[in-house]
């Protein structure tokens, strides 16, 4: 028999990112005993790599700013698909949320008036975005686990222990939820390091694991995003919805491996840098759709005099929207004129001279030479889509970040972060996510913890329930002749990259979902060489089956939303439709394994909501009988 | 594409040995893009830490060729065709498996720095600061805690012993920015810094400093201000008016001749000119990369305990504060 240690928590937050520090904060301020579980040491969770900033309207910059304009900005970014009541509450608390960070010990870069600066990013319409400098998610984690620390050092005042009542427990992987009926009983995982197994008794747990992006080939994402919450949800009866909605950047590195999936800021286009295919053309004109022929130049010529006379000249096809030039890219690639790496080439460097290069784009001229030992002012880079972020995620209760399920809530669950849905509809604006994390990781660590009180007795967790998943956690060590967990998930990036990408269509999802089956029945096999001691093969056998259910999830989801929006395009149906924009796709899984996908209507909006648009605005995304 | 040659250190607590691997190398890779293959195509449960592969996390630390380094951020091109890579485990830390190594140390020193003291007072929303002054501590926050300048550091390097009492470059460099906070409302930062985070155990080698992937003046910018500052506060109106008195050239000869890692007394100074210039360059020191075959990492393969420095077998610490670019005026 196994020997399992085991641990009794209040609360449970499955993640270490912005979004479950800060729920873990609230929970022990509520006076609730409280775990944080990461995957990674603490302090490396994926929200340390967000550069840009967190989106907040405090109207530092701009007076003009409040929060019904960053709501409008929002909903426009995601195509008017978010829940109106997360994106309204996020465009409310955002400020506050940001403005608390500075009393744990944050540093913004300051106005001159000594404020917390604010810069434009795309999408917002004043500058919204709170930074500093470039590495505005290193500074938000390390904020809040200080804050956690300064909250121990508290505590070992009080009681004498510095873990009393709140503990991290880092490099642990949980690997199964544990139901006492319909409510959390309690979590399950492995210690990377020693591989013993650990049980977390506690009757709530909030999921703050991230995105899925590890599923891709090309993708900006750390290794620990594969998708783990959204699948802990999926099997514990919990709903994901949009889960189509993947944010793919246009420009991405494809090669040299050493930089690939790092972005590479719209801004080289903006500033002359011009996309060629490997027989050396320049494609972007060929690509102009028609309802841009009046604004986009229609030769090189007319293109270039546009950086020195844009009064007199049109834009050239390379500033296309991000879709219409990943659109590009995707044809230029799949028709075998693309590079070996299976991108296209963005040069700037035949374009503008070395010096003018250096003195716009610094930062990226520093990157590629320090990572890659690349030039960007002498040699062309090499991109291509990268998956950057899930839309789609864990469907919650807007107030409380409550999981939903089927017929109501699964109790005791709560999901904040880049895990759950909702909020961002289609589409993310740069920045919405820092705040995001914050604004609804407070609320999932607040009204978890207010759960645990109206409770009367602990929930149990039934033994038959631990066996099953401590045979399943040690079921790839026992098949020594196993499939090679490393292949397989290659070949599952395989299959996502290329047929359910950036550019979609019918006949590849199909051909997508039939070999995701494949792939499923092949994962139930991979084996895992090697003992249980920090064994990262072992790993990535447990992970790819989560991998696998929420790529089945995404799939699904595309082949059945037939428009273009946002995250998600369809090359079959180009268009927005403004029917698809009143449902949202839901996903669940039956007790057999099998995802189940169903349409559930968008929450109806409130009327004071409706009427912060005009009504021509409206127009180009409600149906008729909505606007009447 | 090439094969090339690579030594990776593979065992546990227990023991452990280089592994000799031929791995294919292509352009434009970094040192953990090897690792990767490695454990793609030949040993699936190689252990190692990494996470962003963009010099952004510090998970991915190790020894390559005896430097301490981010394998993320250590390009192959960086290497002869036909040298052997040699990749081995932080050394400083307890080895868990291959190149993981047991990082509690940092967590718990980062435990025992008192945290952020808010002003009493000021509302949130109404923190007002300049610039300017963010910008010192906005430094020190850049710290990607890849815990290369503690492994480097010497006074822990190889002496298990001073763990206890030293906390080590990355947590003087947070009591710097909590000092160099602008509204920090605790006033004694480098006070606790000397007594109870064992600053004076530094002698500014400034080993810290040459491995910071974040390119942070360890040494210049936190500890050295720290530690003159303390200086400063226990202020000593004879040596004072020794600084004033003296002239220059007696005291430059004289305080050359006295200064030792470990002055008994200050040594007076003129105006704040230190007998030393602290700005020369110093060579960077070499370690010694092979010996035949194997590179000395263990007490089992090695003739001394401890691995290879990094700054070269050669060095001997403590350093001769002659050769450094800074001169020690005060102990404690
Ligand atoms: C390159 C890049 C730049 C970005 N820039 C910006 C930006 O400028 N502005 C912005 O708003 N957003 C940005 N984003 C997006 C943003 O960084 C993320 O969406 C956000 O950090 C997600 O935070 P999180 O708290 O949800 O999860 P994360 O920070 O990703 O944390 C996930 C945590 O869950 C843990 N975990 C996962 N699975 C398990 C498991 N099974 N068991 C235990 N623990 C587990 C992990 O270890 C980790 O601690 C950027 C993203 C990238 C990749
Ligand atoms: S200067 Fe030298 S002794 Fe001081 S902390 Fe840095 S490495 Fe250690
Ligand atoms: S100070 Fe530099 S070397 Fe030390 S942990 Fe921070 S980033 Fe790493
Ligand atoms: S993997 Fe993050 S610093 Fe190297």
């Amino acid at each position: 028999m196994e020997n399992i240690e085991k641990h009794e928590y209040d609360v449970v937050v499955i993640g270490a990112g912005g979004a479950g520090l800060r729920a873990a904060i609230e929970a022990r301020l509520a006076g609730k005993r409280t775990a944080i579980i990461s995957k990674s040491l603490f302090g490396k969770a994926h929200t340390v790599m967000a550069e840009g900033g967190a989106a907040a309207a405090m109207g530092n910059v701009n007076s003009n700013d409040n929060w019904m304009v960053h709501f409008r900005d929002t909903m426009r970014g995601g195509k008017f698909l978010n829940n109106f009541r997360m994106a309204e509450l996020h465009a409310k608390e955002a400020p506050d949320r940001i403005w608390e960070l500075e009393t744990y010990g944050a540093l913004f870069d300051r106005t001159k008036d000594g404020k917390i600066s604010q810069r434009n990013f795309g999408g917002h319409e004043y500058p919204r975005l709170a930074h500093v400098g470039d590495r505005t998610g290193l500074e938000l984690i390390r904020t809040l686990q200080q804050k956690i620390v300064s909250l121990q050092q508290e505590d070992k005042k009080a009681h004498g222990d510095y873990e009393a009542r709140i503990k991290v427990f880092a490099e642990t992987t949980i690997t199964e939820l544990l139901l006492d009926g319909d409510r959390i009983a309690g979590a399950f995982g492995y210690y990377r390091e020693s591989g013993n197994f650990v049980l977390f008794q506690a009757p709530a747990v909030v999921l703050a694991t991230g995105g899925v992006g590890k599923s891709y080939k090309v993708t900006s994402n750390s290794w620990e995003y594969t998708g783990d919450g959204h699948a802990l949800a999926l099997r514990a009866g919990a709903t994901l919805i949009n889960m189509e909605f993947l944010q793919f950047h246009p420009t991405g590195m494809v090669w040299p491996p050493s930089v690939k999936g790092i972005l590479v800021t719209e801004s080289v286009r903006g500033d002359g840098g011009i996309l060629k295919n490997s027989d050396g053309k320049r494609f972007m004109f060929d690509y102009v759709p028609d309802v841009f022929r009046k604004q986009y130049a229609e030769t090189p010529e007319e293109a270039d005099r546009w950086y020195t006379d844009p009064d007199n000249n049109r834009r050239p096809p390379e500033l296309l929207p991000r879709d219409e030039v990943a659109r590009a890219i995707n044809s230029e690639v799949k028709a075998g004129r693309g590079t070996k790496a299976g991108g296209v080439y963005l040069d700037i460097a035949s374009r503008r001279p070395a010096a003018e290069i250096l003195k716009r784009l610094p930062s990226m001229y520093h990157q590629f030479k320090e990572l890659a030992d690349v030039d960007i002012t002498k040699q062309p880079m090499e991109v291509g889509p990268t998956c950057h972020y899930v839309m789609g995620g864990v469907e919650v209760d807007p107030d409380t970040a409550a999981a939903l399920s089927v017929t109501g809530t699964v109790q005791g669950l709560f999901a904040a972060g880049e895990v759950s849905g909702g909020m961002h509809g289609s589409n993310r604006l740069g920045g919405n996510s820092l705040s995001d994390l914050l604004v609804f990781g407070k609320r999932a660590g607040e009204y978890a913890a207010a759960y645990t009180d109206s409770l009367e007795k602990r929930p149990a967790i039934a033994n038959a329930d631990l066996d099953a998943a401590v045979e399943t956690a040690l079921a790839p060590l026992n098949r020594a002749g196993g499939e090679n967990p490393y292949t397989l998930h290659h070949e599952l990036q395989q299959v996502m990259g290329d047929l359910v990408g950036i550019i979609r269509r019918k006949g590849e999802l199909e051909e997508s979902l039939a070999r995701l089956g494949e792939l499923k029945e092949r994962v139930a096999k991979v084996g895992a060489t090697g003992g249980r001691r920090y064994n990262p093969g072992w790993h990535l056998a447990l992970d790819l089956r989560n991998m696998l259910l929420v790529s089945e999830c995404t799939a699904m989801a595309a082949l059945e939303r037939e428009e273009s929006r946002g995250g998600h395009t369809r090359e079959d149906f180009p268009k927005m439709d403004a029917t698809w924009r009143k449902v949202n796709l839901v996903s669940s899984v039956a007790k057999t394994g099998e995802v189940d996908l169903t349409h559930k209507p968008i929450p109806v909006w409130r009327q004071d909501l409706l009427d912060l648009f005009e009504r021509s605005e409206l127009a180009k995304y409600l149906t008729e009988d909505e606007l009447a | 594409m090439t094969v090339r040659n690579f030594k990776v250190w593979r065992g546990d607590g227990s023991g452990g040995q280089l592994n000799d691997y031929q791995v294919e190398v292509n352009e434009g890779e970094v040192v953990l893009d090897i690792i990767h293959r490695l454990q793609a195509t030949q040993e699936p449960d190689l252990a190692c830490r990494w996470n962003c592969k963009a010099g952004k996390c510090g998970s991915c630390s190790m020894e390559i060729n005896g430097m301490p380094r981010l394998s993320c951020m250590t390009r192959m091109s960086t290497f002869e065709e036909d040298e052997t890579v040699t990749v081995t485990p932080l050394r400083t830390f307890p080895v868990i498996r291959d190149l993981v190594t047991d990082v509690s140390f940092n967590y718990e020193k980062a435990r025992e720095t008192p945290a952020f003291a808010p002003p009493a007072g000021v509302a949130p929303g109404e923190y007002r600061m300049k610039q300017v002054d963010v910008e010192r501590s906005q430094e020190f926050r850049k710290c990607i805690e890849c815990y290369l300048c503690q492994n480097t550091c010497h006074v822990v390097r190889d002496h298990e012993e001073n763990k206890k009492a030293f906390a080590g470059p990355r947590f003087f460099i947070r009591a710097a920015e909590l000092d160099m906070h602008p509204l920090d409302a605790k006033t004694d930062r480098k006070e606790y810094a000397q007594s109870a985070m064992g600053l004076g155990f530094c002698n500014i080698t400034k080993c810290c400093t040459e491995v910071c992937p974040e390119h942070i003046k360890i040494t210049d910018n936190a500890i050295i201000p720290m530690k003159e500052r303390v200086v400063d506060r226990r202020y000593d109106p004879l040596v004072w008016l020794g600084r004033k008195i003296m002239r220059r050239d007696e005291l430059e000869q004289e305080a050359v001749a006295v200064t030792t890692l470990h002055a008994g007394e200050p040594t007076p100074q003129p105006d704040g000119a230190a007998p030393i210039n602290w700005h020369r360059e110093i060579p960077a020191p070499q370690a010694a990369v092979a010996e035949g075959d194997k590179l000395p990492l263990n007490e089992v393969l090695s003739d001394r305990t401890g691995a290879s420095s990094p700054f070269g077998d050669e060095i001997e610490f403590p350093v001769d504060p002659a050769t450094l670019n800074y001169y020690h005026p005060d102990r404690d």
